[in-house]
């Protein structure tokens, strides 16, 4: 499967190893990785709180590179902020004829345009309903055995619902879920899988940020989970890069291993875990987790 | 409708039940009622409490989401049990027990009532609400565009049921922020055109270390308001009126912050995240990394930075010089930006307002 890709900017800066994770696995799961490397950021929600007219035209221009690349099915982006700015972005382009030929008419100096009705879906989203999660299965080379992996939503990819296309037919919100059981690991649930990591208020109230993160690694930690997994690299720098603060912020000692989505995915269909970047995280997964036993459980 | 004809079915409910003044720990309490699918949890609630317990305690009045008094949590959700059927109820329940808490971030006064004076009230008063005319008064009536006072009503729906303070993570670790629902009143005096203090209202509210700047875009509210207010929504205009159209620099890093993301992109087509941090706390310009606020934040930083950098997770020349665009892009997404922000006014679209033009 052929995708137009948006790897996002901090996937390509401050958590290297998610870009990189998911070129590894992309070839594993069939899907053919075009990259969007003329799109500019999505603005994560605030160049909209800036100029809304500004935001939608930027990711309108990303929009329509993406339908440019020849034979892709749809959209794909491996960020959940972005997910839920172009959402936003894109809500609001599909909905008014004449507010989209305004920001077509700013497009047209560079010969694009942005034709209503693109799909533009999370590696998550791709994973559950185009892979499948039983295709997803017959792939595990080396199932999560004894994994206790904790989904980490994150804002951006559960809500709000409507925009979001989280239904009963497509239970999106629960999709973290399906794929750790799908990777042989047993799902954590705890008080704060799908709050929020405190990122977007880190430079305007960085003890309410802390905070924040804080109480869900430590909730995580209560419900005796090994590991978090996250489709979202802002969430990831607060969990794990600020870690080691937020140990300070909220008095307790958490050491607790967060995941990027690929990662998770790459190790069960047999990738080493040097080449997917987790000796790269501030808390090591290697800290708590013996890959060379609990995961190779039953190895193919 | 077809449920209205489906007859009496037996629902479970597990309701919180607590009394402070007992001395007692909180405690659930189930009891199985019958109703018709389509009748709200607030008359499941009322038949438990004819039938079985006079002591349950829940507030309500109109029956018809109007009042907004019946405010709890369905299920972990925040809702009106007026405005939600025992059949939906039942299909996002647990292995189908219906479960009832009372609204969260909220004293609790007895079981299902929550103390609105102490939170959800005070913070309503915090925001000054009510129109602060400009004079002189005109003798007959004030007479606004249409279109001025349109932009208002999507908070004027507000029925102040604390959905969306009940829901509030910001409030959570942070209970002196000023929160959804009383932001989005602010909101609706900062955009009536015959309001005479926009800009103190907005400077207020900006520059208190609680007001719109302590939001997280968790989109909370917007998910619990049973009213389409958008309170986040509304606290994003709030903060677009202050930075861009008061000019308000706040000692929050809230503009800053703002114009350091914006500025980034424009530099560079994605963002330098090395130069976030100094640019928020310091001002957008390269020069902020020397001013003595960004310099105190970095030095606090450089535990966390030297580890991503010895772990490999920051690589030093992204870290120094940011990635860009190509040239060719970055020139068209400049263009982007000079053309957007030339315009006479900034237009914003509000789907409330607009609704789809398209099916």
């Amino acid at each position: 499967m052929k995708v137009a890709y948006w790897p996002g900017c901090v996937s390509r800066g401050f958590t290297p190893e998610l870009h990189g994770s998911m070129a590894k696995v992309a070839p594993l799961l069939d899907i053919e990785l075009v990259e969007l490397d003329r799109a500019c950021c999505t603005g994560a929600g605030v160049i909209a709180e800036h100029n809304q007219e500004l935001a939608d035209t930027l990711n309108a221009r990303t929009f329509a590179l993406a339908q440019q690349v020849d034979g892709a099915a749809m959209m794909m982006n491996i960020c959940s902020t972005c997910q839920g700015a172009q959402s936003e972005c894109q809500e609001r382009l599909d909905a008014n004829a004449e507010y989209r030929a305004q920001v077509n008419d700013t497009l047209s100096a560079e010969g694009l345009s942005y034709e209503k009705g693109l799909t533009n879906k999370n590696f998550l989203w791709l994973l559950v309903e185009e892979i499948g999660l039983d295709s997803l299965r017959s792939r595990v080379k080396r199932p999560l055995t004894n994994l206790k992996v904790g989904p980490f939503y994150g804002c951006y990819i559960v809500r709000p619902r409507d925009r979001l296309g989280i239904d009963a037919e497509h239970p999106r919100d629960h999709y973290l879920h399906q794929v750790i059981d799908a990777l042989g690991g047993t799902v954590i649930e705890y008080a704060g899988m799908r709050k929020c990591c405190g990122f977007p208020i880190i430079t305007m109230n960085k003890d309410a940020s802390l905070k924040q993160a804080g109480r869900h690694l430590g909730d995580a930690v209560d419900a005796e989970a090994d590991c978090l997994v996250t489709p979202c690299p802002l969430c990831h720098l607060n969990l794990d890069l600020q870690q080691p603060l937020a140990e300070q912020t909220v008095g307790r000692e958490l050491k607790m291993p967060v995941l990027h989505l690929p990662q998770l995915v790459g190790l069960a269909l047999g990738l080493d875990p040097k080449e997917l970047g987790l000796g790269r995280h501030v808390v090591r997964p290697t800290s708590v987790i013996d890959w060379s036993t609990s995961v190779v459980g039953a190895a193919a | 409708m077809a449920e209205t004809h489906l007859p009496p079915e037996k629902f479970t409910l597990r309701m919180r039940r607590y009394d402070p003044e007992s001395g007692d720990a909180p405690y659930w309490d189930e009891h199985t009622i019958e109703l018709e699918p389509h009748r709200s949890v607030l008359e499941a609630i009322l038949q438990a409490r004819d039938r079985f317990d006079g002591s349950i305690g829940i507030r309500c009045s109109c029956r018809q989401a109007i009042c907004g008094s019946c405010g709890v949590r369905v299920n972990g959700e925040p809702a009106l049990a007026c405005h939600t059927h025992l059949d939906a109820a039942k299909r996002s329940a647990r292995e189908g027990v219906i479960e009832i808490e009372p609204m969260g971030n909220m004293p609790v006064i007895k079981d299902l009532i929550v103390d609105m004076d102490a939170v959800h009230w005070k913070k309503i008063q915090r925001v000054t609400p009510w129109l602060l005319a400009k004079q002189p008064v005109p003798e007959r009536e004030y007479i606004v565009p249409k279109d001025a006072m349109v932009d208002v009503t999507q908070t004027m729906a507000c029925i102040q049921c604390g959905a969306c303070v009940s829901d509030c993570l910001a409030m959570e670790v942070d209970p002196g922020f000023i929160g959804p629902a009383a932001l989005a009143k602010a909101y609706r005096f900062v955009g009536d055109p015959r309001d005479d203090e926009q800009f103190t209202r907005l400077n207020d509210l900006a520059q208190d270390p609680q007001g719109i700047f302590d939001c997280t875009h968790c989109f909370k509210c917007v998910e619990a308001c049973p009213k389409d207010v958008n309170p986040m929504g509304q606290i994003m205009r709030l903060r677009r009126i202050a930075t861009q159209d008061q000019h308000i620099v706040d000692k929050n890093n809230g503009e800053r912050h703002e114009a350091a993301i914006t500025g980034l992109v424009r530099n560079y087509g994605l963002l330098h995240e090395a130069e976030l941090i100094p640019r928020s706390y310091g001002g957008n310009s390269w020069f902020a990394k020397f001013t003595p606020a960004a310099g105190k934040e970095l030095l606090s930083s450089l535990p966390v930075v030297i580890r991503g950098l010895l772990r490999g997770k920051v690589n030093p020349r992204i870290a120094i010089f940011g990635h860009k665009i190509p040239r060719q892009d970055l020139k068209a997404v400049q263009a982007i930006y000079d053309k957007v922000e030339s315009r006479p006014e900034r237009y914003e679209l509000n789907l409330y307002v607009s609704g789809e033009d398209e099916s």
